[in-house]
């Protein structure tokens, strides 16, 4: 029977017995209401990217992570300002947590010249590392080793610097996995993995790609351990990671964190996900993290409706700014289409 | 000075570029306590300690992806290939990964992909790879094919030393055939410039690698009848020296391709095609190219030797050629 058919629901028992609540956390108000502010930028930068689209105005595809944003932004917020981040298409949470200007994003999904890579790649292709992140590979499953080697180079330059990198359901079953898992766990580097089990691979649901219910089970296969998260609880997310990464940091080698979720959009803004039951949609649409994390936090006294409300209304106002910025900017010069292949630097005699 | 073989050559520019940098380390399958399958790396483990010289499991993807992520945090790692062919394993990571990421993103990736490429030594279709036409192919490699002890380590330094991800191919039929006493010093032979192996008017042979010896052994035979022919050794396929071949081939009016690979498809076609496209005016002949068949390379002794490019054979295309 099919998993996504039956709705593979969170596992954890807490979260199997209380869907609602978030984890009780210890994280400051503060702390929480800036997970807060960047679970809210998250969705409104897309929504915004997602108007773009449909003005025509996005080169390429479009790529949402909506329902996801927890993950995103948990994991990223778990890191401290010196290791190394590898998003995925839907990580863009992730990547303004690292310090990626919205208007960055706009300009590189619109391909403009001031645009990260100079309108040289599209959506979320580029990387900073002098913000710590790398830019993502489509050959899903690559970055596993990739970022393992920067887990290795920080044991090599004896620096203390966690890599951390995502993988959905459907990138488990790739070679570059598994090669990866293993090296990293052979080599003892510091590499936490975020497993995003979110119920499809593109229209290929997770039971036909593999026969197990759980991604940590493959971690388990290479001696690397491995947790199971509700990934639409950021306070739960946020936990694991930050326990992952501390552990990692202290030599105890690489982890993983299986995060079940669910994928509320198709695969990109072209895919209407027709192939998606409608319960199983509804199902998780009540589970929203961004409505859950608002929940807690008004519940707990931690924020009021309208605090949650200005904090929003600023975002939308900077992004007014950010849109505006992007349209202005313009397309490459077509000569930039040559150039950048090598570093320069020729070793003479 | 004692000679030093081809292969020694490429263990002294390893340790000596690991002595002068510290960011230099080395991966490979059994590549620690046992010196790698040929023993290129014997003692470097004693030498250097085992995090610098990285046993790693049967994982060809897995060890090049990491050492694209190590490099790309400043490391400048050196990965053996137990043989050239299993490159394939670690197809998209070096072309997809590592050859794109300076054009994309601006990251530099400087890394050395290096290990025992070529036949002559009853390898098998597995064990005898000539793969410079994929990798020459990908946008974002160098590619580098010594053919002498001084060019192998010369030229593997440099490698070392480019911010660029660079392909080594060793010629393993080279290893512990041809020896030479080496320059004192750093020895560097830059990336991009070819060399003349021998000097001729007649006809201009392009070859490199292990080819460079037949053409030298053909040209020796042919010189006896007044037949002069120039070899050109390209030393870095990727990029191309392209003004020293148009320079030999406006001095010789004819040009001969001689190279390891199967023929369609071969980094060989397109040296040719460059010369048509660059020299057409200065040619008495159309331009040719004398490479393997497009089979898989055999194993018992009298396939491979049909299948290799050979002096006798090189001489019978030269004459073709000369008589056109």
């Amino acid at each position: 029977m099919s998993q996504a058919g039956k709705g593979f629901g969170p596992l954890h028992p807490a979260a199997a017995a209380a869907r609602d609540l978030l984890s009780p956390s210890d994280l400051s108000r503060e702390r929480q209401l800036e997970l807060y502010r960047w679970l809210a930028l998250n969705r409104a930068v897309e929504d915004r990217l997602t108007n773009l689209y449909r003005q025509g105005k996005v080169v390429g595809g479009l790529y949402s992570s909506r329902g996801q944003e927890a993950i995103s932004i948990g994991t990223a917020c778990a890191l401290a300002p010196q290791d190394v981040l590898a998003p995925l298409i839907r990580n863009l949470g992730a990547l303004l947590v690292r310090g990626i200007r919205p208007r960055e994003i706009f300009m590189q999904y619109m391909a403009r010249g001031g645009s990260p890579t100079g309108g040289k790649d599209c959506n979320l292709h580029f990387g900073d590392l002098s913000r710590g992140v790398m830019a993502p590979i489509s050959m899903l499953g690559a970055l596993i080793p990739m970022m393992a080697g920067v887990a290795l180079a920080s044991r090599l330059q004896k620096v203390d610097r966690v890599a951390l990198t995502y993988i959905g359901d459907g990138g488990t079953s790739t070679g570059d996995f598994h090669e990866g898992m293993n090296l990293a766990a052979v080599l003892q580097v510091p590499l936490v993995v975020i497993a995003e089990h979110n119920g499809y691979a593109y229209s290929t649901p997770t039971d036909r790609q593999m026969r197990i219910r759980d991604l940590a089970q493959r971690a388990a296969a290479y001696g690397i351990p491995a947790s199971i998260v509700d990934g639409n609880d950021v306070l739960a997310v946020y936990e694991a990671t930050r326990r992952a990464v501390e552990r990692a940091r202290a030599g105890g080698g690489p982890a993983m964190i299986e995060v079940k979720t669910f994928r509320m959009k198709g695969h990109a803004e072209h895919d209407d996900a027709s192939y998606v039951p409608a319960a199983l949609k509804a199902e998780w649409e009540a589970k929203d993290p961004i409505r859950r994390f608002e929940r807690h936090l008004v519940d707990r006294g931690l924020a009021s409706r309208e605090e949650l409300a200005t904090i929003v209304a600023g975002l939308q106002r900077e992004l007014d700014e950010d849109v505006a910025f992007a349209l202005d900017s313009p397309l490459p010069p077509a000569e930039r289409a040559f150039d950048g292949v090598y570093e320069p630097g020729e070793v003479t005699a | 000075m004692s000679e030093t073989t081809y292969l020694e050559a490429i263990r002294q520019a390893l340790a000596e570029e690991m002595a002068a940098d510290p960011t230099v380390f080395l991966l490979g399958e059994d590549i620690g306590r046992f010196g790698g399958a040929f023993k290129v790396t014997e003692g470097l483990l004693d030498r250097f300690g085992p995090e610098r010289v990285i046993d790693t499991p049967i994982s060809e993807s897995g060890f090049v992806g990491a050492a694209i992520g190590a490099s790309m945090m400043g490391m400048k790692p050196v990965v053996e290939f137990q043989f050239i062919d299993f490159m394939a394993n670690a197809f998209d990571m070096i072309v997809n990964a590592a050859g794109t990421s300076r054009y994309r993103w601006g990251q530099k990736v400087p890394l050395v992909l290096r290990g025992p490429s070529g036949g002559g030594v009853h390898g098998s279709a597995f064990h005898s790879g000539n793969p410079e036409g994929y990798y020459c192919h990908a946008p974002g490699l160098k590619v580098v094919a010594p053919s002498t002890p001084s060019d192998a380590r010369g030229l593997l330094k440099a490698a070392i030393r480019d911010p660029n991800p660079v392909i080594f191919l060793e010629h393993k039929f080279l290893y512990r055939r041809i020896k030479e006493e080496l320059v004192e010093g750093d020895g560097i032979v830059p990336l991009g410039r070819a060399r003349i192996a021998r000097a001729g008017r007649h006809l201009t042979v392009v070859t490199w690698a292990a080819m460079v010896h037949v053409a030298l052994d053909a040209a020796a035979a042919l010189a006896g009848e007044g037949i002069e022919l120039e070899i050109v050794d390209l030393r870095t396929l990727k990029p191309m020296d392209d003004e020293a071949v148009l320079a030999s081939v406006r001095r010789t009016n004819r040009a001969l391709v001689l190279s390891e690979e199967p023929q369609t498809g071969s980094f060989a076609a397109e040296v040719a095609a460059r010369i048509a496209e660059l020299a057409f005016g200065f040619l008495d002949a159309p331009v040719a190219r004398l490479c393997c068949p497009d089979t898989p390379v055999p194993y018992s002794p009298p396939l491979e030797a049909a299948y290799l490019p050979d002096v006798p054979k090189l001489i019978a295309k030269a004459r073709q050629l000369l008589a056109y």
